[in-house]
């Protein structure tokens, strides 16, 4: 007799992803565990953590912006090969100011934030009305030549970068500050995907043709959701750059644009926690395994085309499903 | 000096086209944007580098097997990999781009890295045109560009395959309802573009070392000199191969080596600009959504 899988929805979910029908405190519970546990774990685990491994996980929130921001560009339809574009331009300004201007990391690091987003929303600008590999190529080779343009004109700092910068007040403040941000970023941009404002822009990764013809400004939106993407990702930059107390062109590496999609397609792409869980494996990985040097790129690199194409979902949905819906073997007729 | 920066241009030019052939060849024609392209360039060159010095194979075996290897693994790759993505432009890109970054830096892990990488020229001579010296190996690139363009022109219009070709590029449900095994043919199409990136990579690499980061810049230089040149078209690719190739002779020339590459983004982002469809790319016109 053949037999097929039967998923079926949990009958707390009522229509759509952020609507629940809550009749007990266990549905409560049901909805919030999965939302708090994660933050408590992160920050039990990074109070007990040594400070070698407190580092890492503030390097794992900050790469986990990456992805964030990653996600959410791809959500609308851009693809980016070249998320190092805005972390670089992120790490850059904050770098800039405190080491010309001596600003404190306090106003640099916002300062970064905004600007970053604004600098890399005018520079995608043209290049907003392209979609799929066309964009996908642009961003691939910006921060390729943005490289290039620092090591001709040696400006700030040239292929030695800017030293001696200011460093953030060291250990909890730094990684609690950390946590803070990618929690907010998280949970802000999942309930602003979940939105009408979501809808849109989910519309223009769709069929944007669609969203035209009601009369929507598309460009206008991907202009949006460029910046929100890229003020994040330059915050991750600002930050890193005060927490190393360097920037110089590494920041414009393949590594800061591989990371994010390795991330992604590891945890589940569309969803913005799944990057996130993904950089919660990618990045301490990553660690563990220093010694192994330049093969690191390419496990990351074997891994992004295995799961692309082999496990296409990621961890992420694969966690969710088990979570939201019971699964059962029924008989088919044959 | 005006007329060294000519023939320098012009070869530079010829070297930017028959770079960027392949990689226009294989968008054109199956839709795949090979972003392994420069790994499987530079990987020609490294596989012709072992043939020669580690199994002392004679020149022609080596290089005939080289661009066969190549041939081959694309073909592989696209039939293992990039069929179960087909269609699913994301997934194609991360899947070639993966795959092109772990084998670039798997030859760094390696220690592929130094001066003694080298291939050897077909022609140890040079001319004096003029008052310019020529070598010989760049004669011979102006040859073989000249060459596989024509091949590839006749190619696609007299051979059952070549027709093939431009018949899934076309139309790919058309073209299955004449008979014509679209993935197979794309899986050829993969194949062409890789050998005749491997093609591109030994005559030009014996100008200068194998290098890693090359296989960056030959991804670069290709998507450059593609884009301008409307994405699918061959006249586009030489038109935009000589702009480009040019315009970085003279930058290289007048102003610093430095902003060679710089170039190409400058060219690529005037071209969105202006005409994000490339000078010559009018049936994409729809996809790219402009």
């Amino acid at each position: 007799m053949a037999k097929r899988l039967e998923r079926l929805d949990r009958g707390i979910k009522v229509r759509s992803d952020d609507i629940f029908a809550l009749n007990s405190w266990r549905e409560m519970l049901y909805i919030i565990a999965p939302r708090v546990l994660p933050v408590l774990l992160l920050l039990v685990v990074g109070v007990w953590a040594s400070t070698y491994w407190q580092r890492v996980i503030m390097q794992v929130c900050m790469i986990g912006l990456l992805a964030i921001s990653w996600d959410l560009l791809a959500a609308v339809g851009m693809v980016s090969l070249g998320q190092a574009l805005f972390f670089g331009i992120g790490a850059y300004i904050a770098g800039v100011l405190n080491h010309y201007l001596g600003m404190s990391p306090w106003l640099t690091i916002p300062l970064a934030t905004v600007g970053g987003a604004a600098v890399c929303t005018f520079l995608l600008l043209p290049v907003l009305r392209l979609r799929g590999i066309y964009f996908s190529m642009v961003t691939l080779i910006l921060p390729l030549m943005i490289e290039r343009i620092i090591e001709a004109t040696k400006v700030f700092g040239g292929t030695e970068g800017l030293s001696g910068i200011e460093s953030l007040p060291q250990g909890m403040t730094e990684l609690i500050a950390a946590m803070v941000v990618v929690w907010i970023a998280l949970f802000s941009f999942t309930r602003m995907m979940n939105s009408d404002y979501g809808l849109i822009l989910k519309g223009i990764n769709d069929n944007d043709r669609a969203v035209m013809s009601a009369g929507l400004n598309i460009y206008y939106y991907k202009a949006q959701a460029l910046f929100l993407s890229s003020g994040v990702a330059a915050f991750a930059g600002a930050f890193i750059t005060h927490a190393y107390q360097f920037v110089g062109m590494p920041v414009f590496a393949l590594d800061y644009s591989i990371l994010p999609i390795a991330a992604a397609a590891v945890g589940g792409m569309g969803t913005l926690a799944g990057p996130l869980l993904g950089c919660f494996i990618l990045v301490p990985m990553n660690e563990l395994l220093r010694g192994l040097g330049g093969m690191r790129t390419v496990i990351y690199a074997l891994l992004l085309v295995v799961f692309t194409v082999g496990l296409p979902e990621g961890i992420f949905h694969y966690i969710k499903r088990k979570y939201t819906q019971f699964e059962r073997w029924v008989e088919v007729d044959s | 000096m005006l007329q060294g920066v000519l023939i320098y241009g012009f070869v530079n030019s010829v070297m930017l086209v028959l770079v960027a052939m392949g990689f226009n060849l294989t968008f054109g024609i199956s839709g795949v944007a090979n972003f392994a392209y420069g790994a499987l360039y530079i990987m020609a060159g490294f596989t012709c580098w072992g043939l020669l010095n580690s199994l002392g194979l004679p020149y022609w075996l080596a290089a005939a097997l080289s661009v066969a290897a190549t041939a081959l693994l694309a073909g592989l790759l696209f039939r293992f990999v990039l069929l179960r993505v087909r269609g699913l432009v994301i997934s194609e890109v991360i899947a070639t781009f993966g795959v092109g970054l772990a084998i670039l830096e798997l030859f760094r892990y390696f220690g592929f890295i130094g001066f003694e990488y080298t291939l050897p020229v077909w022609l140890d001579a040079s001319f004096d045109v003029g008052e310019t010296v020529v070598d010989a190996q760049r004669l011979l690139i102006v040859a073989v560009g000249a060459l596989l363009t024509l091949f590839l022109w006749v190619f696609t219009r007299y051979t059952r395959t070549g027709r093939a070709f431009r018949g899934i590029a076309q139309d790919e449900r058309t073209a299955l309802t004449l008979g014509i095994n679209a993935d197979m043919v794309s899986a050829y199409a993969v194949a062409f573009g890789a050998g005749y990136a491997a093609l591109a990579a030994l005559v030009i690499l014996p100008l200068g070392t194998i290098a890693v980061n090359e296989g960056y810049d030959v991804l670069v230089n290709a998507l450059a000199v593609c884009i301008v040149g409307g994405l699918g078209s061959t006249v586009g690719v030489i038109v935009a191969g000589f702009l480009i190739g040019f315009a970085q002779v003279f930058t290289a020339s007048y102003g610093e080596t430095h902003w060679m590459m710089i170039v190409s983004l400058a060219a690529l982002l005037i071209i969105l600009l202006i005409k994000p469809s490339g000078l010559f790319g009018k049936q994409k016109e729809l996809e790219e959504r402009i």
